[in-house]
């Protein structure tokens, strides 16, 4: 699914990024040049500690790489300021992380409310309170969590949990959804269940999501495989990852 | 509006944190109740200061007192006519009150005040405290048939009873002269000299202690040298003489008086025998001498349970031993009859302060130029239409009167150390305290920094949800005044009620502890005065909010600057 005449959505060239440890400085990433165009959906392969979250936290402005740019939509974000990259993650990215960090004190529905209650000020939000529940509820049922509305985190199950995070990186409308290891902390079968909710968003709705993943079989899910070794992104033959994932 | 959601929840769900503000809350708490009840104490005592004070005071530098009280008044009126509401004139003096209980002389140091009954009352709260009603709609020195308080008026429903109260007055004073025609003077009985606790010389002579305190000395205008040497002139009349005496270090005088050892031996009667007045024809059951008016604590003994006895009643007579004007002073001594009681429950008051007469003092003190007919008085009150512009006419009037003749003063100078200490000891409390509330704010700083590290990941969350680093702040410092307004509240709450049920409190604490939190015996309010300041509170209410917020400062913006990589990094 390519679209080669649509400008990138996302685009990153040459990132740099390392880490001090104590007294060593770990180059995580040493080149990594990525591009997603709309409606890909891209994983990233890689073993653990290559920096596959440091890429991903990159591409979701939580972080700036020392050298090398990211263009989101064509305009360049690694250089912004941080309240307007809080915006751009607010409004435009979605991310869903292994553990699901949802916030314990609040409901299942208020978790997933709570990116717009942080997109609105307090009068605006309660201006439009009726209009983002009915959405996030809406979203919640799509999602079967319909009977779960106002349980709190404690009491779901991890599929549940991942499921609801989904949702609150949803309930946003991104254009982009990242996702670290979305099955990492799941049964295989509740691992599969995301997979498929996740390949389905992307069928449907033409949701676009980089994934990464260090599990080959996770990885077979996506379009397009990339894989990040000694700090650089190289395509992955399909055909290896299907022998890698038996 | 996630700050305010996330503030109520963890408000909600935190309960350590709820912990951390029951400091605040007991800080809180106790400082509303100190300052109401150290403001209803300050309350009560300037009432009662202001039972025999003006709003302004002028007062002679010399003992003889200012000549011609209404030319002064002229004088006044001309320069601050349009503030003047009323005045009235004073002799202050110091004297020796003698009574006898059970045959035995019992004599004490007091301060004798000469007042003008009828401007007295419209210038001092001096009639509000008299114990008989129509004495204080129109005070008079005369004996009234009866109806003297039984039980104090303002005491409320634990006011105790004054025992001999219901006969006080005529009926008293017939029964009285009745014995005494009977049995003028009953000896003595041997057993009565344990209840006497008095020490002896080795020639045998009774020895009394008396001590006048500072502030006694203080209302009478003199230092304790002066004093000294009054008592001296004034005991020497009657036969008496200090046997040794000292200047305490606060400039009070405690002295030790006995007879004179000559006096002792060649007389070991009665030593007012000879000054007593010899009236054949005054028939003591129809007639009275001139009216005094005593401090009810020296004529009463006050029992633990509120309820009074007494040594004399309205229509007693007492005698008066004091000094005359010019120098050096003779003692005069005088016979007058109790007509009233002076209850201000400002003890100095109570058991210092008798009052007689104005024109009859005079008269004694030999203040009356018998040429001019000029009379002297020791002091003149004012009392102001508005008493906060006493500053102002003390001033006015410091200009007319020189201070080398003259001592003008408003009535808080002239009880300035007293309202000094009093409000210094507020001042202290109330630093103590907001320093238990400082520590609170150390102990909700601590907790904080608790919860900023077991939210960081949740912080970590909210930014990579796109929260801004003020938002987090926000949040954090809100969540800071939430539990500040809580504790706050809770405390303000709990302080008001405090002080509603202050007294059953105390009773109770009593019960429990078997001993008495606020005994009427020592403090002479049957309950513990309070007066809730809404301007105090308010303070202390923002006081503890303030600290509360400054306190999760630091964590909030710790919780800010957090970075959102490293917190989601690690599980």
């Amino acid at each position: 699914m390519k679209h080669p005449e649509k400008q990138p959505l996302l685009k990153a060239q040459n990132l740099h990024k390392a880490y001090r440890r104590g007294a060593h400085r770990v180059e995580v990433l040493q080149g990594a040049s990525l591009c997603v165009h709309p409606g890909e959906f891209v994983a990233v392969m890689g073993q653990s500690g290559s920096g596959k979250s440091t890429l991903l936290h990159l591409l979701g402005t939580l972080d700036v790489p020392d050298k090398g740019e990211i263009y989101f939509q064509g305009h360049r974000v690694d250089g912004l300021n941080s309240r307007a990259r809080d915006r751009l993650r607010n409004q435009s990215i979605g991310l869903v992380f292994q553990f699901y960090h949802l916030l314990p004190e609040l409901t299942l529905l208020e978790n997933v409310l709570c990116p717009l209650m942080i997109r609105y000020g307090y009068w605006a939000y309660r201006w439009r309170r009726r209009q983002l529940e009915q959405r996030a509820r809406e979203l919640l049922a799509q999602l079967g969590l319909d009977h779960r509305l106002h349980h709190r985190p404690q009491e779901l199950s991890g599929g549940e949990l991942q499921r609801g995070a989904i949702a609150r990186a949803l309930v946003t409308e991104p254009q982009l959804l990242l996702a670290d290891e979305p099955t990492g902390n799941l049964d295989a079968q509740t691992g599969q269940e995301i997979l498929r909710l996740l390949s389905c968003l992307h069928r449907q709705q033409g949701l676009t999501i980089v994934m990464v993943t260090h599990d080959p079989q996770v990885a077979a899910v996506a379009d397009r495989v990339l894989q990040l070794a000694q700090g650089v992104l190289n395509p992955l033959d399909q055909k290896v990852l299907w022998r890698a994932a038996g | 509006m996630y700050k305010y959601l996330l503030c109520w929840r963890y408000l909600r769900a935190r309960w350590i944190a709820l912990a951390s503000v029951v400091s605040v809350t007991l800080g809180v708490a106790t400082m509303i109740v100190v300052n109401a009840v150290m403001s209803g104490f300050q309350h009560e005592m300037h009432m009662r200061l202001k039972g025999i004070l003006g709003d302004v005071i002028i007062e002679a530098r010399s003992f003889d007192g200012l000549p011609d009280p209404d030319a002064h008044l002229e004088q006044i009126r001309r320069q601050v006519g349009q503030e003047l509401a009323s005045a009235t004139v004073s002799v202050h003096v110091p004297a020796m009150l003698s009574f006898q209980v059970a045959g035995r002389w019992i004599t004490r140091p007091v301060t004798l005040i000469g007042i003008d009954p009828a401007t007295c009352a419209q210038t001092c709260r001096f009639a509000e405290y008299l114990q008989h009603p129509a004495n204080r709609r129109r005070v008079s020195f005369r004996l009234h048939e009866g109806g003297y308080f039984v039980r104090d008026p303002e005491g409320g429903p634990k006011a105790g009873l004054r025992r001999g109260m219901e006969l006080a007055g005529w009926p008293w004073r017939r029964y009285r002269a009745r014995q005494q025609l009977l049995a003028p003077t009953p000896e003595p009985e041997p057993g009565d000299q344990s209840s006497q606790p008095q020490k002896q010389l080795q020639d045998g002579r009774d020895l009394k202690p008396v001590e006048i305190s500072a502030m006694q000395l203080a209302t009478w205008g003199t230092s304790a040298q002066v004093a000294l040497q009054v008592y001296e002139t004034l005991l020497e009349q009657l036969s008496y003489e200090v046997v040794e005496s000292r200047i305490t270090e606060e400039g009070g005088l405690e002295l030790l008086v006995g007879p004179r050892q000559e006096a002792a031996a060649a007389s070991p009667e009665d030593p007012f025998a000879a000054a007593a007045p010899q009236q054949s024809d005054f028939d003591p059951a129809r007639e009275q001498h001139t009216g005094c008016i005593l401090g009810m604590a020296i004529a009463s003994i006050r029992r633990s349970d509120g309820s009074e006895d007494f040594l004399l009643l309205p229509g007693d007579d007492v005698k008066l031993t004091l000094p005359t004007a010019g120098t050096p002073p003779k003692a005069v001594t005088e016979t007058f009859t109790v007509v009233d009681f002076y209850f201000s429950k400002m003890s100095e008051y109570d058991s210092n302060f008798v009052f007689v007469p104005i024109d009859k003092l005079q008269q004694l003190r030999g203040m009356i130029d018998p040429q001019s007919g000029v009379r002297f008085v020791s002091s003149i009150q004012l009392k102001l239409k508005d008493p906060a512009r006493a500053q102002w006419v003390r001033d006015r009037l410091r200009q007319v009167f020189p201070a080398r003749f003259y001592v003008v003063q408003t009535w808080r100078d002239r009880q300035g150390p007293l309202l000094a200490a009093v409000q210094m000891e507020t001042a202290i409390l109330n630093v103590l305290l907001f320093l238990i509330i400082a520590v609170a704010g150390f102990g909700i700083l601590a907790i904080f920094f608790m919860i900023v590290v077991e939210k960081t990941r949740d912080i970590g969350i909210l930014k990579a949800l796109g929260a801004h680093s003020t938002g987090i702040l926000g949040a954090f410092l809100g969540y800071g005044m939430a539990l500040g307004a809580v504790g706050a509240g809770v405390g303000l709450a709990l302080g008001l009620l405090l002080v509603w049920k202050l007294n059953q409190v105390a009773d109770a604490l009593g019960q429990l502890t078997g001993h008495r939190v606020f005994d009427p015996a020592i403090y002479y309010f049957y309950e513990i005065p309070t007066r809730v300041e809404p301007a105090t509170v308010a303070w202390i209410v923002l006081g503890a909010l303030a600290i509360a917020v400054l306190a999760s400062v630091w964590p909030a913006c710790r919780a800010a600057r957090l970075r959102v990589v490293e917190t989601l990094r690690y599980e």
